[in-house]
């Protein structure tokens, strides 16, 4: 045995950094597998535990009863940090405003488009948006159920949708369920697919637009889904063609007939997961050519003389957006909270008076707000920042299709435009 | 003899009959030196043996007395032999010291103070490593004293106190001239110094009045050794006493270290000082301490003056880095807004000067230069963040003006080879750091076509180092670009492979089995062209003898990584990784009689098991082959109960375990129900997951307990 080494590490920090660089990576390879298990079983769990039949009908309230003018109000990550937190199993047992909340935040949301993204032509798709109210259709165990984007039953119809309906050769294993991102377009009494989160219990929140699109596309043919309505298929489903944002693409979108009433312009960025929540690699844009609801409306459908705007009021009095992290757009002192009996977390209703927004470097400065009231309870959420300026602009300057031409260029000869996808 | 003796007593036997001429070759009345010196040394490798003699009070009162006699010996070269005997019956045999210790302290306090260096050094260290058994005994209570521990702590460091710290600090001020400058010194003040480091670690607050008179008297003095000695008394009590003792010493300490560091004249003192402050910054400073002794007033002196001393001599600049290091880490979790945004481009800038130093390569400066780098980078915050990626370009040039260099002699071929890791680290700190998050990531991804094949190049240069590191690169690489990580596999592939077949360098085979999980999560199906090659490669690691058994948990996890990212595609290796596992599955699920080490391991290869379990049942979920499972499920319910009746799972395991039931009623359904119900994991493992503490485990046992609920209905 060779002599104990009596040489001792001497001013050196006892774990060196190549190690450390090792470790940290460990962690983060240990930490992404535990959460693609789990993203794996979170899905297969959510749909089974959620309350539907036997909780007491959630009633439709004002905000759901207007004709869904404005796609949506995003989720708001402020406080919601208890709630994202929460396991599905947990989600059963919330009611009322909790459940509306935790159902939103299962949506991939939208931002409004106030500027044109880089590489539109490149990186994005392009559809119409059909008019009407976004959901979730879920099928599973025989049936199938709509649920509006507050939680609220829509439906619950059979479908020909993978385990949608009790049929002969519904032998599938209780496992296989599909959760797709809708429109339901009151008209034709439609279902328009916007998006496939989960097929035949595959997930799909770690795959890229382009990628949900192509399989959405194949799938929902397969299954009948998009056939007539019959006994065991209640609601017709349809796709929706999607383009390339370039020139032709974007021309066909905002100008070409589509089956449905046109509510504005929705773009996906291709290479975007399907990310709950607020995401700028989705956004929305309108204007009076596509959409009969380009400015904000009130509960009796008029369009108001000055812009209404929602927001959250904060512990120190502040109002802020619903974004993460939220912008503040003013501030109530105590002697007014107290008066108008309000607290924080309300929801607050203020109109945009003459002072207008101001912005300096592209970035919104002050507001000149005017106190109107607090919001319905039904209301989840306050107004996103991108909402709030994207209707300021509408009133004022609005973002106009030629911006959006231009920022493409001139028509690309050699690549004709592809129709990706056909409904 | 008898022929029918055990193996055991055998060996019983002839251990006494060595101790026996041993002891006696070394007692006083041997004539001959050399006999004495060889007997000396035979104990020393006799003593592990000796369990069963030292369990004899008579047989270890005389060995005892032998040995201490033999560390007064005239001859030098005997004495060393005694005490480095004496260091390892401190280690072997620390419970049975207590009637001894007071005759020890006096012998080794006048070899300290008296004998020759390498006698004294082995006296010093008898006392480190009695602070070694201390430490870890006082680790495993736990902070109090629930008698849980094999061996009783008899705090003999406490009890020493008050002779050992003076003892001790006498030797601080024995230094040599240039020790800094030398690589492989070893003195007395080091050793002491040392020793003084673990005593503090051991006894806490108490040391504290005991140093400070010390370092009061002589961090003035005229003479450097003085104030060197006190300087490196305070920076050796910095981890142990509590930070309320310390911090209101440290208040007063800081400006005059900053002062030191600039002015003191000697550069071993600036050397000692800067080492000081990064361990003021190591064990003060973070959001885990109460009272901040970095505040707004002193900031930026304290960024000044460290940047300003990495232009100092290497050693010195070597330890500025090291602080500098340990003041970004205290800011890791700092949140949005960071102290050290304001510098945060002149601290980028001067330590990248530092790298270019001509003499950079001694001291191991560039390599500290790098380092520090990588934890500035790593502590960004999103202010900074922009910053980050403006270096990307910076250090990527760097490593193409490092791979341009041809014709090197093997001397500059090593150096080059060494940059290159230290390259491929910084870059791979920066990829995970700006991969991390959505808006940061954007930016980044601009240049991964030139970073990825930047990496290629170094793989094509080939050397071991270099290519772990890039390697570990890769893997951060992998994650953030995610699935268009694909259109680098062609090229890729044979290194991926040729990491997985480096069986010599564990290290490497073991990163790149997770850089194999990073691609899996980042292609998922379109990794499955590669997966032929990539599972064979898996499959010879694990049947091999020469591989680190440590490389062979990671292996079993990536089975379930690739599972999960390929499906049911998975059925082809059904025949060959069931069988694995299975066997693996029955090697680990017995402990009985392992050590602690043992248990940990078992742990980790049980946890490398379950996980493929999970990632094979989560891959063939919904999937028509779902029936190719079911005969593997009967072994699989049967090792969960085994292994939760085992009672020796850790944490982790518990977690994985509850949840892989969870999977296989999930995939399985109602052809596993009868099975499930049948099982003590269904009932008893399940309610004490469900009960647990720990929120991972009720989490798992949650969703198993659904999934089972289901599997049963149906």
């Amino acid at each position: 045995m060779a002599p104990h080494e009596i040489r001792r590490p001497f001013k050196r920090p006892a774990i060196s950094d190549q190690q450390k660089r090792r470790e940290l990576s460990l962690q983060r390879q240990a930490q992404n597998r535990t959460e693609a298990q789990q993203q794996a079983r979170r899905l297969a769990s959510s749909i089974l535990s959620f309350p539907n039949q036997n909780s007491e009908p959630q009633p439709f309230e004002s905000i759901d009863l207007v004709p869904e003018p404005i796609v949506e109000e995003p989720e708001t990550e402020t406080d919601a940090g208890d709630i994202s937190e929460i396991d599905i199993r947990q989600a059963a047992r919330l009611k009322g405003f909790e459940a509306r909340r935790w159902f939103a935040s299962q949506l991939m949301l939208p931002e409004w488009m106030i500027d044109v993204p880089d590489r539109l032509s490149e990186d994005w798709y392009v559809f119409a948006r059909p008019a009407g109210k976004r959901c979730f259709i879920v099928s599973s165990n025989g049936t199938t159920v709509s649920r509006l984007r507050n939680g609220s039953l829509l439906h619950r119809f059979p479908s020909a949708l993978p385990n949608g309906a009790r049929t002969k050769e519904g032998s599938r294993s209780a496992q296989s369920y599909c959760i797709l991102d809708c429109i339901f377009h009151e008209l034709d009494q439609t279902y328009y697919v916007i998006d496939m989160v989960c097929w035949a219990g595959i997930s799909f929140y770690e795959c890229t637009a382009e990628f949900r699109f192509f399989w959405m596309n194949s799938k929902l043919v397969e299954s009948g889904a998009c056939e007539a309505p019959s006994t065991y298929h209640r609601y017709r489903f349809s796709l929706i063609p999607v383009y390339n944002c370039d020139h032709e693409g974007l021309q066909i979108a905002y100008t070409g007939a589509v089956p449905y009433v046109k509510d504005g312009l929705l773009f996906y960025n291709k290479h975007a997961h399907y990310q709950t929540g607020n995401t700028p690699l989705v956004l929305v844009w309108k204007d009076e050519t596509c959409s009969q609801y380009v400015i904000d409306t009130d509960n009796k459908g008029q369009v108001p003389n000055q812009q209404q705007v929602v927001l959250e009021l904060q512990d120190n009095g502040q109002l802020v957006t619903s974004d993460d992290p939220p912008v503040v757009l003013g501030c109530l002192n105590a002697t007014f909270i107290q008066e108008t009996g309000l607290h924080s977390g309300n929801l607050v209703r203020f109109a945009v008076n003459d002072g207008g927004l101001t912005f300096v470097d592209g970035k919104l400065e002050k507001a000149d707000l005017h106190y109107v009231g607090k919001v319905h309870r039904a209301r989840a959420f306050a107004d996103s920042y991108s909402k709030i300026v994207f209707q300021y602009m509408a009133r004022h300057s609005p973002l106009r299709i030629e911006h959006l031409f231009a920022s493409i260029g001139t028509v690309s000869e050699h690549e004709s435009n592809e129709v990706e996808m056909v409904g | 003899m008898c022929e029918e003796v055990s193996p055991d007593v055998v060996e019983q036997d002839q251990v006494n009959k060595i101790l026996t001429a041993v002891v006696q070759g070394m007692n006083p009345s041997e004539g001959s030196n050399d006999v004495r010196l060889a007997a000396t040394r035979a104990l020393y490798n006799a003593l592990s043996f000796a369990q069963a003699n030292f369990s004899n009070d008579m047989e270890r009162d005389y060995i005892m007395k032998v040995v201490c006699e033999a560390t007064l010996s005239p001859e030098v070269k005997i004495r060393q032999a005694a005490f480095e005997c004496l260091v390892s019956i401190s280690s072997s045999y620390y419970d049975k010291l207590a009637p001894y210790m007071q005759d020890i302290f006096n012998i080794t306090a006048k070899a300290v103070r008296e004998d020759e260096e390498p006698v004294a050094l082995q006296a010093i260290e008898f006392w480190s490593s009695i602070c070694d058994e201390e430490i870890d005994i006082i680790d495993e209570y736990g902070g109090d004293f629930t008698g849980d521990s094999d061996i009783p702590c008899f705090y003999f460091i406490k009890q020493a106190l008050p002779a050992l710290v003076p003892m001790l600090l006498e030797t601080l001020l024995k230094q040599e001239e240039d020790q800094d400058q030398d690589e492989g010194a070893w003195n007395l003040a080091m050793a002491g110094g040392t020793c003084l480091g673990l005593v503090a670690r051991t006894v806490g607050d108490d040391i504290v009045p005991l140093v400070m008179p010390f370092i009061e008297e002589n961090i003035t003095k005229p003479d450097w050794r003085q104030r060197e000695g006190a300087t490196y008394a305070f920076g050796s009590i910095l981890e142990g006493p509590s930070p309320n003792k310390l911090t209101p010493l440290v208040n007063v300490a800081l400006n005059f270290m900053l002062t030191a560091l600039t002015n003191d004249p000697n550069s071993h003192v600036k050397d000692t000082t800067a080492w000081t402050l990064g361990r003021i910054f190591e064990f003060l400073h973070g959001s885990t301490i109460d009272t901040p002794i970095i505040t707004q007033a002193n900031c930026q002196q304290i960024i000044t003056v460290l940047l300003q001393s990495m232009k100092d001599a290497p050693n010195v600049a070597e330890k500025a880095c090291g602080a500098l290091y340990f003041l970004a880490q205290g800011y890791e979790d700092i949140g949005q807004t960071s102290p050290l945004t304001p510098y945060f481009q002149e601290i980028v800038q001067s330590l990248l000067s530092v790298t270019h130093r001509e003499d950079a390569g001694e001291s191991r400066l560039r390599t500290a230069a790098y380092e520090t780098l990588n934890e500035v980078v790593r502590c960004c915050t999103d202010e900074t963040a922009p910053m980050v990626l403006q270096l990307v370009p910076v250090i990527m040039m760097e490593l193409h003006k490092n791979l341009e260099a041809h014709n090197l002699s093997s001397d500059e071929r090593q150096k080059q080879n060494e940059l290159q890791g230290l390259l491929c680290g910084c870059l791979q700190v920066i990829i995970q750091k700006l991969g991390s998050s959505d808006q940061t990531k954007y930016g980044f991804m601009q240049y991964a076509d030139q970073i990825m094949n930047l990496f290629l190049r170094v793989f094509a240069c080939r050397s071991a180092t270099v290519h772990e590191e890039a390697m570990l690169a890769i893997g951060a690489l992998a994650y953030a670009t995610g699935p268009d990580f694909a259109k680098y596999m062609p090229e890729f592939y044979k290194y991926l492979e040729m990491g997985l077949q480096n069986f010599e360098e564990y290290q490497v085979c073991a990163v790149t089995v997770g850089v194999v999980g990073d691609i899996c999560r980042a292609l998922e199906e379109k990794v499955l062209p590669w997966c032929d090659g990539i599972m064979t490669q898996l499959l010879k690691d694990l049947s091999s003898n020469q591989l680190h058994r440590s490389v062979k948990p990671p292996i079993f996890s990536c089975f379930g990584d690739i599972a999960l990212a390929i499906g049911d595609n998975f059925e082809k290796y059904l025949m060959y990784a069931m069988p694995m596992l299975q066997s693996a599955a029955e090697l680990s699920a017995h402990t009985s009689n392992a050590d602690d080490e043992l248990v940990e391991y078992t742990n980790l290869l049980r946890n490398g098991i379950l996980e493929a379990y999970s990632g094979i049942f989560q891959g063939f979920k919904n999937s028509p082959k779902t029936q190719l499972l079911i005969p593997y499920a009967p072994h699989i319910v049967q090792f969960l109960d085994l292994i939760y009746l085992e009672k020796d799972m850790d944490d982790v395991v518990m977690k994985t375990a509850i949840g892989v039931l969870g999977d296989l009623a999930d995939t399985l359904g109602s052809n596993a129900g009868s099975l499930i119900q049948q099982s003590l994991s269904s009932k008893d493992f399940l309610n004490e997951c469900l009960s647990s503490d720990d929120h991972l485990i009720q989490e798992s046992a949650e969703w198993t307990k659904l999934a089972i609920s289901r599997a049963i209905s149906i």
